[in-house]
């Protein structure tokens, strides 16, 4: 079947996957970066493929057994954890957009894990540096499960969505590999909060739709519906932003006026 | 074993940031499923809306209250 023919569900379970795994797979390579930068190469790739075995054999045994879960109750679960996790990522951005938070600075992460990795003194082993290597190991596996349960998450709410949230899982990880090879550097020019912003709005879009249905809920239209919950959770991200935004104007003026 | 413990930390991290937003998303979602459950006339488009914007007002007076709470932190 062409994932392309499954209609918006497919389409928004490619584009919430490839958003949130493009910047999971930044904030990873940051690291990676900065480990083979600094403790060699060898090291950096070492704990990088360690971490994808792990990985691996995570989503080979989790993914099948998430089979044997009846549907109902697999859709008001997943759908439980995307509102969860769309709605976190969602009020962070809200609050950056607000200035509430300082913006995620992928210069500044790599900078001072440079430091901290050039003070650490460690002994190489058969050539492989165990702190580079634990380092570059625990990046990608802890930004790796995010990437994985966003996509087992994404295609386990329908039948025939894995393909899609996997094809934007791939295309995302095949971009910022390609990036850091070429640029050799942090990707610090992507709009981060921005794309945090789109994946909120993406992935709590569709923990409302997977967990109405687990409820019992028949959405008009179907996967039709999702595209409005879209518009609803986009027009609720911005007011967030007018909303903390103006509270924290309101606080600064009363503080300052003490 | 300190590996293994910052993963799931990092794992529950990835649903509970601020616990109260956690706790009242969840609490609103069982109050819709309970209402669907002890009335059975009720609409399903009307549980699907309330759920919607119930979770959506849940998340900008969240963030609205964090905003204030961060700003008089300063």
């Amino acid at each position: 079947m062409n994932w392309l023919q499954l209609g918006p569900a497919a389409t928004v379970a490619f584009l919430g996957a490839f958003l949130a795994s493009f910047v999971e797979f930044v904030e990873a390579a940051t690291i990676v970066l900065a480990v083979g930068t600094v403790r060699g190469w060898r090291s950096a790739l070492t704990g990088t493929a360690l971490a994808l075995v792990v990985l691996c054999a995570l989503v080979l045994v989790l993914g099948p057994a998430l089979t044997q879960v009846p549907e109902r109750a697999l859709q008001l679960v997943v759908g439980l954890l995307l509102l969860l996790f769309g709605m976190r990522w969602l009020r962070k951005a809200i609050l950056r957009g607000a200035g509430v938070l300082a913006l995620h600075d992928e210069d500044a992460i790599f900078r001072s894990e440079t430091a901290n990795l050039r003070l650490a003194r460690a002994t190489a082993r058969w050539g492989v540096d165990p702190i580079a290597t634990v380092t570059a190991f625990k990046s990608v596996l802890l930004e790796g499960v995010e990437v994985a349960f966003i996509v087992i998450a994404v295609a386990a709410g329908g039948a025939g969505l894995l393909p899609a949230a996997a094809s934007g899982a791939a295309v995302a990880g095949v971009l910022v590999v390609g990036l850091a090879v070429v640029v050799h550097r942090p990707l610090a020019r992507v709009p981060e909060n921005t794309l945090k912003f789109a994946v909120g709005v993406l992935i709590s879009a569709f923990g409302v739709f997977w967990t109405g249905e687990g409820l019992g809920i028949a959405w008009p239209g179907q996967d039709l519906s999702l595209l409005a919950l879209i518009v609803v959770m986009l027009a609720a991200g911005l007011a967030g932003v007018r909303i903390a935004g103006s509270a924290a104007a309101r606080v600064a003026v009363r503080v300052e006026a003490r | 074993m300190a590996i293994l413990r910052a993963i799931l930390g990092e794992f529950v991290g990835l649903f509970v940031d601020d616990g109260s937003l956690a706790v009242a998303l969840l609490v609103w979602c069982a109050v819709v499923g309970a209402a669907m459950k002890l009335v059975p006339g009720l609409p399903a488009a009307g549980s699907g809306v309330a759920l919607l914007f119930g979770c959506v007002a849940i998340l900008l007076v969240n963030a609205g209250r964090t905003a204030k709470l961060r700003m008089g932190k300063r």
